[in-house]
């Protein structure tokens, strides 16, 4: 079996699995924000519930909308707030607590390897770069598995990606990404397992791994994983003292087909509108004047991404042709960046930095873009209109790409820079 | 279960952002939400739908968010069934798990116009275009989802089993 199908049968609780089978999980962790939350904790109420199944396998996060924009979005934290009292949920971050749902996820230490964990946000795969299997649902299914525990999967067919190579200085795991992407294409990898491998992955660091298990969903995907190994292992037992299984593929296990990829001599790449497999090399985009840089999200808001960025701006100033707007991912990853001054780098490049939380990544609360505008985005969905107008227009790159486009203010390559 | 209704026309690769774009998500009154509906897609969608229709989509509908928004607004703006030549995964449960109707098939997208009357029945997954007097067949629900749609979702299913 392959490591998505041995913790899928753990979870059942049988001894094999086998793909397209519908099996009955026992859930270990199951995590909301408060935009799927309060449907959550409306519906629980509707059908008259009384307990949840494990408060302390629950997380309640918010991210989304934070701090409050509106009175409507402040009813929903209300909402979810008081579902987290009444049912003293340990795992609860409210304003100023926590950041991004998934980021958080990983830090608190609720992510463990061999363990099945659900969200109700499509970027739950991220936690895959951990060797659990995570998935996003809904706020009806949610609604079950806080009062069963449990939920119905069907084993998904898995795709083998194999990566070997040396990546070149500026790039990285989102470069990786994109470059799969336009391999696979934007529904390629549709109700399958994405699982990365080879020599490339074995030397990234968790924070890398989690940009590549984030963006399966990209591509269709119902997971992303990685092997855990010995820097899984350390990394989890950084957060939390309770055990865990290091659940790994057999050397034999059966997969829908294996992509073989080598980054030795692949360039920075970028996907341009509107859709993620629209991918091409940095050097190919010449004078994309740039209106708004973001950096952030789940998928490059963690320290290793706002280095990079800041190796790049330290000293410089932010073209005053563009905007850059920086959001850490965690206000953990915050306090960090500040004690390492990577804050004020940013600060005194000319960016606005705002607290941890989504950000300008889903057009729903800050840094939302007008029509006509063009944005550079470190985030993983460049759909129409998903950071502000249907006619604004958003292209995707790593952090060192979108640093080094906010010193000129159009999409540069960052070993071009002078 | 039968369902009749005018068929609205779409193409491929409709995600939830163009069918509840983020801007919309604070909103908790469905029926608000519903005018909203495929905002990113036809701003005149609520109109078009709003006294009962049939969505008829490429591939790949619903990609993206896992935002439950998105089947509840379509649901809200008058559709009473999805027939997708696919779907992407978290919309699939969702759409089941609010109630919402929806099947795969392949065939059918190519021969219908905007416009014409589908009946539809659900437990053999049968299309029929009345305008062309012509029949679909769907892949068919696997009972325990037919049984989800049956409830009227499933938490009418969880509200009996507690
Ligand atoms: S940072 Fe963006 S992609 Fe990640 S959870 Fe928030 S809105 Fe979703």
């Amino acid at each position: 079996m392959n490591i998505i199908e041995k913790i899928l049968s753990k979870a059942a609780g049988m001894n094999e699995v086998v793909p397209d089978q519908i099996i009955d999980a026992k859930i270990d962790y199951a995590m909301i924000n408060e935009i799927t939350g309060y449907l959550v904790a409306n519906y629980f109420r509707d059908v008259g519930a009384k307990k949840v199944w494990d408060p302390n396998r629950i997380a309640i996060i918010l991210d989304h909308t934070i701090p409050a924009p509106t009175a409507e979005a402040a009813e929903l934290h209300r909402i979810v707030r008081a579902f987290a009292r009444e049912f003293s949920i340990p795992g609860f971050y409210d304003v100023g607590r926590g950041g991004v749902c998934h980021q958080v996820m990983m830090e608190k230490g609720y992510v463990k390897p061999g363990e099945v964990i659900v969200g109700a946000d499509s970027h739950t795969v991220t936690y895959g770069s951990l060797g659990a299997f995570s998935t996003g649902i809904g706020s009806t299914e949610m609604t079950s598995v806080f009062i069963t525990g449990r939920l119905w999967f069907k084993v998904p067919r898995v795709v083998k990606i194999d990566v070997s190579g040396e990546f070149s200085k500026f790039v990285g795991a989102k470069d990786l990404f994109l470059h799969v992407a336009k391999e696979i294409g934007f529904s390629g990898a549709t109700y399958m397992g994405l699982e990365f491998g080879g020599s490339t992955v074995k030397d990234m660091s968790v924070s890398s791994r989690m940009t590549l298990c984030n963006m399966a969903i990209e591509v269709g995907a119902k997971a992303g994983i990685v092997e855990p190994d010995d820097k899984t292992t350390n990394y989890v037992k950084s957060k939390t003292s309770d055990s865990f299984t290091l659940l790994k593929s057999d050397k034999d296990a059966e997969y829908e087909r294996t992509m073989d990829i080598d980054v030795t001599n692949m360039s920075p790449q970028v996907a341009c509108p509107d859709a993620v497999d629209n991918v091409t090399t940095v050097s190919e985009l010449d004078n994309i004047e740039l209106d708004q840089i973001y950096l952030g999200s789940c998928t490059n808001g963690r320290i290793q991404d706002l280095q990079v960025a800041a190796n790049i701006l330290k000293g410089k100033k932010v073209s005053t042709r563009t905007r850059l707007i920086v959001v850490p991912a965690s206000q953990e990853i915050f306090v960090e960046a500040m004690n390492t001054g990577l804050i004020q780098t940013f600060v005194e490049a000319g960016a606005a930095i705002a607290t941890a939380s989504c950000g300008a990544c889903y057009g729903g609360h800050l840094g939302i873009l007008a029509s006509g505008e063009t944005c550079l985005s470190t985030t993983n969905r460049n759909f129409i209109g998903r950071m502000g107008d249907p006619n604004s227009k958003l292209y995707l790159s790593s952090p060192a790409v979108a640093a080094a486009s906010a010193l000129t203010g159009q999409i540069t390559d960052p070993s071009k820079l002078r | 279960m039968i369902v009749d209704a005018n068929v609205l026309k779409y193409g491929d690769d409709i995600n939830t952002d163009l069918i509840i774009p983020g801007k919309y998500l604070v909103i908790t009154d469905e029926k608000r939400l519903g005018q909203h509906a495929m905002d990113g897609i036809d701003p005149d969608f609520y109109n078009k739908s709003r006294n009962g229709s049939i969505l008829v989509v490429g591939e790949n509908f619903g990609s993206g968010s896992s935002r439950e928004q998105a089947p509840i607004s379509l649901k809200n703006a008058g559709v009473k069934c999805i027939v997708a030549k696919s779907f992407a995964r978290i919309f699939y449960r969702n759409a089941i798990n609010i109630g919402l109707p929806i099947l795969e098939c392949a065939d059918l997208w190519s021969e219908v116009r905007d416009g014409d009357t589908l009946s539809i029945v659900l437990e053999q997954g049968t299309i029929t275009n009345k305008m062309a007097s012509r029949i679909f067949q769907a892949n068919p629900l696997p009972p325990f989802i037919l049984d989800i749609i049956q409830h009227g979702g499933l938490l009418n299913k969880l509200k009996k089993s507690l």
